[in-house]
């Protein structure tokens, strides 16, 4: 397989669930050269779109002790993905050089075979240009030479606003990516299909504070009184005076 | 999975024309081997193939259907090495083009013998295009089913029983036609046709109703836990993350409730299987009028098995998509 492998890794620890990633992500990819991803009665009663991530929630646990867990979902960009070999014109390929899965919208023929080869639902058909589109990893901007070094990440990398997601080289052992997914515990989606994602999600982290009785007592006044102390002597000596710092 | 109504017409259209083919290559063997020294014309058997032929066309007309992009369907043929719908899309016009040699061959030289044996028996030219063709007809039943069985997210559709059943019940369609055909036409395979069309359908009437059963106890493929990779015995979607339609929640979802879907199997079973089995057994013996009724009877219970097969296709992504909010 590839040397690289772009991926996504996903906090949940982090992630608030305000939707961000989708609606950069919806605005970057509808106004490229591609095509829009079309909107159908976006105003109306019963509105559908093409959308290449969604920002999910789940409840875990019974009430009263329940937990949210906010879960966006793109394409996992698979090293073994199986939408590509189902594919009969060729449109569905994985990149050698990064491993990015794209679609060729010059060739795709519109038969919807390939979304019933994902088992994450990644992938979305757009009615209106005829073909099945999905993530791109921002393809066409995170090679753009004309932006600035630190601009070339996919957009919903750059609008998270708590930093849930990060971006980089899966196959790098000293990136970014395969530094969190080591130390944070990052795991895939579905490991038992075999598909081998290339995007990991970072587990919930419990975060607990300890707070032990001393620090609810105020040892620094063991006189236990409040207010204003008195003000030393102008002839008393000041630290400054006591000190060799 | 939501039925797809130009693979219902494709599917069936083509079973039917694919068994149909088979029956007529059959019928000529069964008179080459058997002892009678009655021979069918020519003509018989070309406007057999031409019948088949006219099925396989209408199923290829139907697939474009399916195509948001029927202009480029050609573009299918590309990846036959690794698609299984690749190799359909190939397959299908050259059984068109060998059923059509085998018609044509009929037509104007049904007599040339290419081997004969010590036996006395002979194989002649258009049978030799027959067994060519049959080879090809079976190869397009194993990737029609293939197409469906190699996807592991759809448990129903998994596994050889899918190829199965798509063979199956593309013979037992087709060897009915063959019966009304030989009937339309007078002609002296008539009793071995419903026959053997009697003995497929009550076979495929076992495998299928043998996945119906299967599909009633399969349990789930994935979890949410796996799915969403959160370790809790109690995980519940609050949101799928919009409120309107998308093409996951209209391409994956089934129609009707399941327990319409499960009052549907018995009357698919009877329409499609047990009804014709009978008619045919009627018009073993019987008037001609019985073997008609089981063809449209038979093919008409087949759509709606179809429709079924689709479903009754429960897809993994589904888990992600269950509550808007």
């Amino acid at each position: 397989m590839a040397d690289k492998q772009l991926a996504l890794v996903i906090d949940l620890n982090v992630c608030v669930g305000c939707h961000a990633c989708v609606t950069s992500c919806k605005e970057w990819n509808t106004s490229g050269e591609a095509g829009p991803l079309a909107d159908f009665n976006p105003y109306g009663a019963d509105p559908k779109g093409v959308f290449f991530n969604r920002v999910q929630t789940y409840e875990v646990g019974t009430y009263p002790d329940t937990e949210t867990v906010h879960f966006p979902k793109s394409c996992l960009h698979c090293e073994e993905p199986p939408c590509v070999p189902v594919c009969p014109t060729g449109a569905s390929y994985k990149r050698a050089e990064d491993g990015i899965v794209l679609v060729d919208y010059d060739k795709c023929i519109g038969c919807k075979y390939c979304s019933w080869a994902c088992p994450y639902g990644a992938r979305e058909f757009d009615p209106h240009q005829g073909v099945m589109k999905k993530c791109t990893l921002c393809v066409d901007r995170i090679y753009d030479q004309s932006l600035p070094e630190e601009r070339r990440k996919p957009a919903c990398v750059l609008a998270c606003p708590p930093g849930a997601r990060l971006f980089g080289d899966i196959k790098d052992p000293d990136s970014e990516v395969s530094v969190a997914i080591r130390e944070h515990g990052g795991y895939q989606l579905m490991p038992e299909w075999g598909t081998r994602p290339a995007n990991h999600y970072l587990p919930r982290r419990r975060t607990r504070m300890h707070i032990h009785p001393d620090e609810l007592v105020r040892a620094d006044n063991p006189l236990k009184k409040e207010g204003e102390l008195p003000r030393p002597d102008l002839s008393d000596p000041s630290l400054d005076d006591v000190t060799t710092w | 999975m939501k039925p797809a109504f130009s693979v219902l017409f494709l599917t069936t259209l083509i079973g039917a024309g694919q068994g149909l083919f088979l029956a007529l290559v059959t019928g000529q063997f069964y008179w080459v081997i058997g002892a009678e020294a009655v021979r069918e014309s020519g003509a018989f058997y070309a406007g057999g193939a031409a019948l088949a032929l006219a099925f396989l066309a209408l199923g290829l007309l139907a697939s474009f259907f399916h195509l948001a992009r029927p202009m480029r369907g050609w573009r299918a043929i590309a990846r036959w090495r690794t698609s299984w719908l690749s190799r359909e899309v190939i397959l299908l016009p050259a059984v068109m083009g060998l059923v059509l040699v085998y018609g044509l061959l009929h037509l104007v030289d049904p007599r040339t013998v290419l081997v004969t044996f010590s036996n006395g028996k002979s194989l002649d030219l258009p049978l030799a295009a027959g067994f060519v063709g049959a080879g090809a007809t079976v190869l397009l039943f194993v990737c029609t089913g293939m197409i469906y069985a190699c996807i592991k997210f759809i448990r129903e559709w998994a596994g050889v029983w899918t190829v199965v059943n798509f063979t199956l019940m593309g013979l037992a369609s087709g060897f009915t036609l063959a019966a009304a055909y030989a009937a339309v036409t007078g002609s002296a395979l008539r009793g071995f046709f419903v026959a053997s069309a009697l003995v497929l359908t009550l076979v495929a009437l076992a495998g299928r109703a043998y996945t119906f059963r299967r599909h009633a106890r399969l349990g789930a493929p994935s979890t949410l836990r796996s799915a969403i990779g959160v370790h809790h015995g109690a995980i519940r979607q609050v949101t799928q993350g919009f409120i309107g339609g998308s093409f996951n929640t209209e391409e994956f979802s089934s129609p009707g409730s399941p327990g319409l879907r499960r009052r549907l199997v018995p009357a698919v079973l009877a329409a499609g299987f047990a009804a014709p089995a009978a008619l045919l057994a009627l018009g073993w013996q019987g008037p001609d009028a019985a073997l008609y009724a089981a063809f449209a009877v038979q093919y008409l219970g087949l759509l709606g098995e179809r429709w079924l097969f689709f479903a009754q296709g429960n897809h993994v992504q589904n888990l992600y998509y269950q509550r808007a909010a």
